[in-house]
């Protein structure tokens, strides 16, 4: 787990916690293993299974449009299969640091790299999920999750079986036929979930998928995240201004602030809903709150 | 069925009107002793369908404002596309197209006849610019009001350029462009029909023309007949295909029928606690919501899930 990144504030608080717990949560071609052996070590266990997220990253980078900067000096490195959650108060950067990832917009300056090579554009192996209204209104719940793989070209009954398997893993077997105005805001993200995940992306780019559920909803959606990103191994940034949210989901919360990426800190115990009265998590957290409201 | 018997009633009183005040001869300030009354139109009308002109005519007609305004929902579309998207279309070609606009295109008839080799398609290219502009306005607005997230999602699919403009952008500027395609059809008509009575022969507005000029009253009755008729036939036509194609559009439902059922939601939210939790949380809000109420979450996707299928 110790990675590059980790030369920032948060170096090390929780890496021998962390490992463990991490392979019960259930991502098997996860973070932990990934990121914790250098190359090699233990290549053995991942033949059968080759992993199938990717490394992105950040090198000093300058984040923004040319005249409004938005983050500087941006150093991180999220390991194949990891959820790396990004927090930090509006306004802050978060969307700006996901579209650069994304390929969406070019560093300022500086890198952004996938498995070590720059990001030049936009791909359909970073997945992109909004917060609201992507789906497009005109398509059906399952055309929309079919779009990904009618842009790979693949034949109209592979797209639809797959289409149609996405929708009922997010539970939407019901409102497949439905337009998006049809459904509810929550099943609106499932489908975008879906959607995301249909294409069989490398890595899924999050902003705020849930930022605009009611709090109910929105831990639904994030059990719900955790059991369809299972056995995907996709990488995943997921960016919230919930630091709940964070500390659930991300193997590392990484914090902004201030136009910096300020820290990015070991979550004990990921993806454990008993986990939330830890002493090392609510530490965690009281640390987190504190350094995003200075 | 109310509101067709209104739509024919409102049709009957006016024709009632009209033929009260032409049979009376009334002349209060505004004179009607000249106009001839519905009777005599009615008797010229069928006199006319008889006769083999009368289809010409409309044959004519049809065929100029259909090219016409065809060749202008293409050309319209793509041209609107085209400067929205792309910065160097709009710097080359939008100041040409501004001092364009503004010019009424009846006025460019003297250019009509300078570059068009017959009459026919001068009337066609007189349709086609008056309809153009409209088309090519409200695409421009609609392409540039498209919501930018949309195009972001296809292009992180991986979709190229042309992707988006068939998956995104032409749909999604359809609303928009079906109102500059209703406008245009109106426009066209106007345009249509005034080229004909300047330089045509045949169509409805050449025969009404004519009409006047040898002063055959109910002919040019017959004629404005005929031109409401056909505009709003092909209006109709434009809105309706404009309504199937652009029917995923969320509508503020006014049919009758909606309406139990927004107010079967109000009465539906029972617990008064529940409005308060809607909102979406802030950011410090969430933790104890989160952990402390997870039963409450079924309920409430399941109630929305509820309304939303009914």
């Amino acid at each position: 787990m110790s990675t590059s990144s980790e030369t920032e504030t948060g170096a090390g608080t929780g890496t021998g916690t962390g490992t463990g717990t991490d392979t019960e949560a259930g991502t098997p071609t996860g973070a932990e293993t990934g990121a914790e052996t250098a190359p090699g070590t233990k290549s053995a266990s991942r033949t059968l299974t080759p992993p199938r997220g990717t490394r992105l990253a950040l090198r000093d980078a300058t984040l923004g449009r040319p005249g409004a900067i938005a983050l500087t000096g941006v150093d991180v490195d999220v390991s194949p299969g990891e959820i790396l959650a990004v927090v930090g108060p509006s306004g802050c950067g978060k969307s700006t640091l996901l579209r650069t990832l994304a390929g969406l917009l070019a560093p300022l300056s500086g890198a952004a790299e996938q498995d070590g090579h720059p990001i030049t554009g936009p791909g359909a192996d970073r997945a992109l999920v909004f917060q609201e209204d992507a789906l497009l209104p005109w398509r059906t719940l399952r055309a929309n999750v079919e779009l990904p793989l009618a842009i790979q070209g693949r034949p109209r009954a592979e797209r639809r079986e797959r289409a149609t398997a996405w929708l009922d893993r997010v539970g939407l077997t019901a409102q497949v036929r439905q337009l998006p105005h049809r459904v509810s805001g929550g099943q609106r993200q499932r489908a975008q979930l879906a959607r995301a995940l249909a294409g069989r992306p490398r890595a899924v780019l999050m902003d705020e998928p849930f930022g605009a559920l009611d709090a109910q909803t929105r831990a639904g959606m994030q059990d719900l995240l955790v059991e369809a990103l299972h056995g995907t191994g996709a990488t995943v940034v997921f960016v919230t201004h919930d630091v709940d949210e964070a500390l659930f989901l991300g193997d590392r919360v990484a914090l902004l602030g201030a136009g910096r990426l300020t820290a990015v800190r070991e979550v004990p115990r990921p993806r454990e809903r008993a986990a939330h009265d830890d002493p090392a998590r609510t530490a965690l957290r009281h640390d987190v709150l504190t350094s995003l409201g200075t | 069925m109310i509101r067709y018997a209104l739509r024919v009633l409102s049709l009957a009183a006016a024709l009632g009107l009209w033929q009260v005040l032409t049979s009376r001869d009334v002349d209060l300030w505004l004179r009607f002793s000249q106009f001839p009354t519905v009777t005599d139109v009615a008797r010229a009308f069928a006199d006319r369908l008889a006769g083999p002109d009368y289809w010409t005519d409309l044959t004519d007609s049809l065929t100029r404002i259909l090219t016409g305004f065809l060749l202008a929902a293409v050309l319209g579309v793509a041209t609107g596309v085209l400067v929205a998207r792309s910065r160097l279309a709009e710097d080359l070609l939008g100041p040409v197209l501004e001092v364009i606009r503004p010019v009424p295109a009846i006025a460019l008839v003297p250019v009509a006849i300078l570059m068009f080799p017959s009459n026919e398609q001068g009337i066609v290219f007189i349709t086609c610019t008056a309809a153009f502009f409209p088309v090519l306005v409200s695409t421009r607005h609609a392409v540039r009001a498209l919501t930018p997230t949309w195009e972001e999602a296809v292009r992180t699919m991986g979709g190229g350029r042309w992707r988006v403009l068939a998956s995104v952008v032409l749909p999604g500027a359809l609303p928009g462009v079906f109102g500059g395609l209703s406008v245009g059809i109106g426009v066209s008509w106007i345009c249509v029909i005034s080229a004909e009575m300047i330089s045509g022969q045949y169509g409805v507005g050449y025969r009404t023309w004519q009409d006047y000029t040898v002063v055959d009253y109910p002919g040019v009755f017959v004629g404005m007949v005929t031109i409401g008729v056909l505009g709003w036939l092909t209006s109709t036509a434009v809105e309706l295909l404009g309504r199937r194609l652009t029917h995923w559009l969320p509508r503020t439902a006014y049919v009758p029928a909606a309406r139990p059922r927004s107010a079967r939601r109000r009465t539906g939210a029972t617990a008064p606690a529940e409005t308060a939790a809607a909102p979406p949380a802030g950011p410090g809000a969430p933790p104890a919501d989160t952990a402390a109420a997870p039963t409450h979450t079924d309920s409430e996707e399941a109630r929305d899930e509820h309304l939303v299928r009914d």
